[in-house]
């Protein structure tokens, strides 16, 4: 076995590389390198659970933001509607108010237009009573040959034309 | 046997230092090509890029599995420990893989140094030590109550003492043997196959057909069972530092 038979000439050149090349391993590779990977690694998790941290966070506002608009938007509708409503009410009162003004004039222009006729109709009627009237009483000194007094031809003119 | 044996290199044989030797041997160069290939495994990795690559990402398995492993065994006070178990865990797993790589049909030989225990003894003594001094630097004289568990029978504490130092002070060549046992069995089983192969196969067809061509099946399967040998010696090495680290650190 060359590791007994070998030892007295071998043992201090085997001590000696082994802890030279260990310690180089050591030094350099373990002291230098390995702290810099382990750190890259757990930079790489600190950004990971920031960033999951940060997207958290992004999405509560955005939730938040959210039923903010909610309410503003519920706000809005409900002045839009209530604005609708208002202009709506403004326009049938205008609408009955221009209505009623129409209606007035109408009913003035009928009540002037009847009052014209009945003004018509009583000159009319006072025409043919003076007509009547001085027909009759022509027609009385022609066929009777009498002078019939003028009120009171008049009022029997009256009494026939209102009884017919 | 000879796949063992160390063979000082570039006529460095009379290299000493205040009169021990420090030939830079075969052992030595296949220490020195675990360590130039892991330090480009892991400065490949060490690009620091947000989106790893793929190799980034294997650098990053590596060094999670060895944080996972610390913080399991001996909490966050084991963090402090990653470099250490790192490079200990992936010397020993680039040293086991190199012993086992075929490189032997490009003509080069391959030199497992994880099958010498002159090479695990120092690496478990460096183990050990570490373990003593933390054990010592952060409990004093507190540090031997590890020897006596809770509810020791106040009768029973000199017995239980003893016991527990042995078995305290058996870890580091505990350690250090199981690695160089489980490497050196194994290359030695790969060994033995096959030479039934190819002793079987100079001897006669017959015997080829009965002893050497089910001796190379054996073989495929051993190769992939010392592949995996390789890499839990490698897990077992770095879980028992971790586990007496735990003990130093926590006192049980």
């Amino acid at each position: 076995m060359p590791q007994i038979e070998q030892l007295a000439a071998t043992y201090s050149s085997q001590i000696f590389w082994l802890l030279v090349f260990f310690g180089f391993t050591f030094f350099v590779v373990g002291r230098g390198m390995v702290p810099k990977v382990m750190d890259t690694v757990a930079q790489r998790d600190k950004q990971i659970a920031d960033d999951l941290f940060a997207a958290e966070r992004a999405r509560k506002q955005a939730d938040e933001e959210e039923a903010a608009w909610r309410t503003r938007e519920n706000a809005n509708r409900a002045e839009a509607q209530s604005l609708i409503a208002d202009a709506r009410g403004k326009a049938a009162a205008a609408t009955a108010d221009r209505l009623a003004a129409a209606q007035g004039v109408i009913d003035g222009k009928l009540a002037d237009a009847e009052s014209r006729i009945a003004e018509a109709r009583r000159s009319a009627s006072a025409e043919i009573e003076d007509v009547a009237a001085d027909a009759a009483r022509e027609i009385v000194s022609r066929v009777a040959g009498l002078s019939v007094d003028e009120a009171a031809v008049r009022s029997a003119v009256k009494e026939n034309l209102v009884h017919g | 046997m000879h796949q063992f044996t160390i063979e000082p290199l570039f006529g460095s044989d009379g290299w000493q230092i205040a009169g021990y030797n420090i030939a830079f041997t075969n052992s030595a160069l296949w220490m020195a090509i675990a360590t130039v290939l892991l330090l480009v495994f892991v400065a490949g990795g060490a690009k620091r890029q947000l989106v790893p690559g793929r190799w980034q990402m294997a650098v990053e398995t590596f060094t999670g599995f060895i944080d996972g492993m610390l913080a399991a065994n001996v909490g966050a006070a084991g963090k402090k420990y990653v470099p250490y178990i790192f490079s200990l865990f992936m010397f020993i797993l680039f040293a086991n893989f190199l012993g086992l790589m075929p490189l032997g049909v490009l003509g080069l030989h391959p030199f497992t140094f994880t099958s010498h225990f002159s090479a695990t003894g120092v690496l478990s003594i460096l183990s050990f030590s570490i373990v003593i001094i933390v054990g010592f630097a952060k409990h004093k004289l507190h540090f031997f109550s590890l020897f006596v568990p809770h509810g020791t029978p106040a009768a029973m504490i000199p017995a239980i003492f003893v016991v527990e130092l042995i078995s305290f002070l058996v870890r580091p060549f505990s350690l250090g043997l199981r690695l160089f046992v489980a490497m050196m069995a194994g290359h030695v089983l790969l060994e033995v196959l096959s030479s039934f192969v190819i002793s079987s196969g100079n001897a006669s067809i017959g015997l080829f057909a009965i002893a050497g061509l089910p001796s190379f099946i054996l073989m495929v399967g051993i190769c992939a069972l010392e592949l995996l040998v390789a890499a839990i010696q490698a897990y077992v090495f770095a879980l028992l530092t971790c586990v007496y680290l735990n003990d130093a650190e926590n006192l049980h």
